[in-house]
């Protein structure tokens, strides 16, 4: 899906988070939110998934404008950044959640929801752990199962906010490889939020650094290492 | 091998074996003295004059009555008290407002202020020389010195207990889970039931029984309302209290003892649950 930010700004009391801002991002893309803590990508991240609205501008999918939709009406597969499993169910139960959420009408029978959810266990690569409570996870098997239960919405967009952050390296290394091979498989939107430069260039199709609400600069991995647009990006990205 | 093992060796937090016994004497001591004796001494009591004499002050058409006011008093107002607490920690929690540390001041008010003015207050708003008052006894649906007035005087004391269990709860689990559940496609009234409240449980099961053990014990702020109208308004503790001071004392403590033993039958039932959903409250703790 085609995403198109508008310029989107948004005031929290007299803070700033986001001075009008404006991106596209085109379907199917790899896209990173890259910067410092406190520059508004988490904000933007929220403001595209309905969980919070911008004070001004306007959000379009596929040049619709979704500003209005509400959060169960975007289908944005979100991924926390402490993940948010829902600590009193099982992994299983907690992949099916959104699907046994769905009003009896276009809910999916029991049958077909344990068909997907084995599917999905099966495509993070943890078949076996459905009976498990988030408890008694690892930090990567519990990232892995919050991006299935995204998933399993069927979303029209994926949504990840520093879906690395609480990892060591290797597990991070690893699982970077996982996001890319989930992404190329579904052909799905992604955004992720990250403040690891690293992980940005390597991973993404497309980088927008961002700084103190603004976007600094917006391009290809290579591009903005050969040019960088502003002194900001240049000392953020060599850091 | 080494002689480093020989070496009396105590871990740093470790208190010496005369402390250990100090504070181990100290705690029994006074368990014993402050709990356990006082509550051996009221079955003592009631069973003074063998068990026909309490179960026949038991029987006592009065006592019955004040045994069945206080349950329904309990009924009543510990569910409401629940869902008002269960309302007032989510709108505190899960919003962000002006005002909101005023709000939390104002629900622990009933615990600063004593039960008798409390009493006070609500035959000032209620009585039949308020307009308000005058005009439900004129109507025929009188609040003092009867069952309503009894139970807002219980609700009003018991308010904090499930809201103060569950703010703490609430505020250390953040939104995260909920906002999750709202991306997932959830409505608002299926993210509280699925996933706001099992998370909440335990807190919101001690907070209830902590209001049930009060909304039966209370004594100053009923004792006011309530008019202490024998076989009519006069709960479990008046009862008790009027008992005592007639100097009818087997029927007293056989009241006492029967009060005693709800608050134990709480107390049972808690352990009962946590034994039984052990691993969901392990599983519970964050992961
Ligand atoms: N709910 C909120 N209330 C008040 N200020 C907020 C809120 N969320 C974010 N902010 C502020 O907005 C700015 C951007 O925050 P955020 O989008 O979380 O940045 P990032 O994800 O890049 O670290 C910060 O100054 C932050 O303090
Ligand atoms: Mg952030």
């Amino acid at each position: 899906m085609h995403i198109e930010i508008d310029e989107i700004s948004k005031q929290f009391g007299i803070t700033a988070a986001l001075h009008p801002v404006s991106l596209a991002i085109p379907s199917a893309a790899l896209v990173a939110l890259l910067g410092p803590s406190g520059s508004g990508k988490t904000t933007l991240l929220r403001i595209l998934g309905g969980l919070e609205f911008p004070t001004s501008g306007r959000v379009l999918f596929d040049g619709q404008d979704a500003t209005a939709l509400t959060v169960q009406e975007r289908r944005a597969g979100f991924v926390f950044q402490s993940y948010a499993l829902f600590r009193h169910m099982t992994v299983f139960d907690n992949i099916a959640y959104g699907l046994t959420a769905r009003p009896r009408a276009n809910r999916p029978p029991r049958a077909e929801i344990a068909r997907r959810v084995t599917k999905l266990l099966d495509l993070i690569q943890l078949p076996a752990v459905g009976t498990r409570f988030p408890s008694q996870l690892s930090g990567g098997q519990r990232q892995r199962v919050a991006l299935a239960r995204a998933l399993a919405i069927e979303p029209r967009m994926l949504l990840l906010d520093e879906p690395f952050g609480a990892l060591d390296a290797k597990v991070r290394k690893e699982l970077r490889q996982g996001l890319r091979d989930i992404h190329d498989e579904t052909g799905l939107t992604t955004i992720f939020v990250t403040h690891d430069q690293d992980e940005a260039m390597e991973l993404a199709d497309l980088v927008v650094v961002m700084s103190m609400g603004r976007i600094e600069q917006i391009g290809k991995p290579a591009d903005i290492r050969a040019r960088p647009a502003s002194a900001f990006v240049r000392d953020f990205i060599s850091a | 091998m080494s002689d480093a093992r020989l070496i009396p060796f105590r871990p740093a937090t470790e208190e010496t074996p005369t402390t250990r016994l100090v504070l181990i004497g100290l705690a029994i001591g006074g368990l014993g003295l402050l709990v356990f004796g006082p509550l051996l001494i009221v079955f003592a009591e009631a069973l003074a004059q063998g068990w026909g004499a309490a179960i026949a002050a038991l029987s006592n058409p009065d006592a019955a009555s004040a045994m069945r006011l206080t349950l329904i008093i309990a009924a009543i107002a510990v569910p409401l008290n629940a869902a008002f607490g269960i309302a007032a920690a989510w709108f505190i929690t899960k919003f962000d407002f002006r005002g909101k540390a005023f709000l939390i001041t104002l629900i622990d008010l009933p615990f600063s202020v004593s039960p008798v003015v409390a009493g006070l207050c609500i035959i000032l708003m209620f009585g039949s020389n308020s307009l308000l008052g005058g005009w439900l006894v004129a109507s025929g649906y009188p609040i003092v010195f009867a069952l309503p007035g009894i139970i807002l005087a219980t609700m009003f004391v018991t308010f904090p207990f499930v809201a103060r269990e569950l703010i703490p709860v609430m505020i250390e689990q953040g939104r995260a889970e909920e906002e999750a559940a709202l991306t997932l496609g959830a409505s608002g009234w299926r993210v509280f039931a699925t996933v706001t409240l099992p998370n909440i449980r335990w807190a919101l099961l001690y907070g209830v029984l902590l209001s049930n053990a009060r909304a039966m014990g209370e004594f100053g702020a009923v004792a006011v309302v309530s008019g202490k109208i024998r076989g009519q308004t006069a709960t479990m503790p008046i009862t008790i209290e009027m008992l005592y001071n007639e100097y009818l004392s087997v029927a007293a403590f056989s009241l006492a003892a029967v009060l005693t033993l709800l608050a134990l039958l709480t107390l049972l039932l808690k352990t009962a649950l946590e034994l039984r959903h052990a691993d969901q409250l392990a599983a519970a703790r964050r992961p």
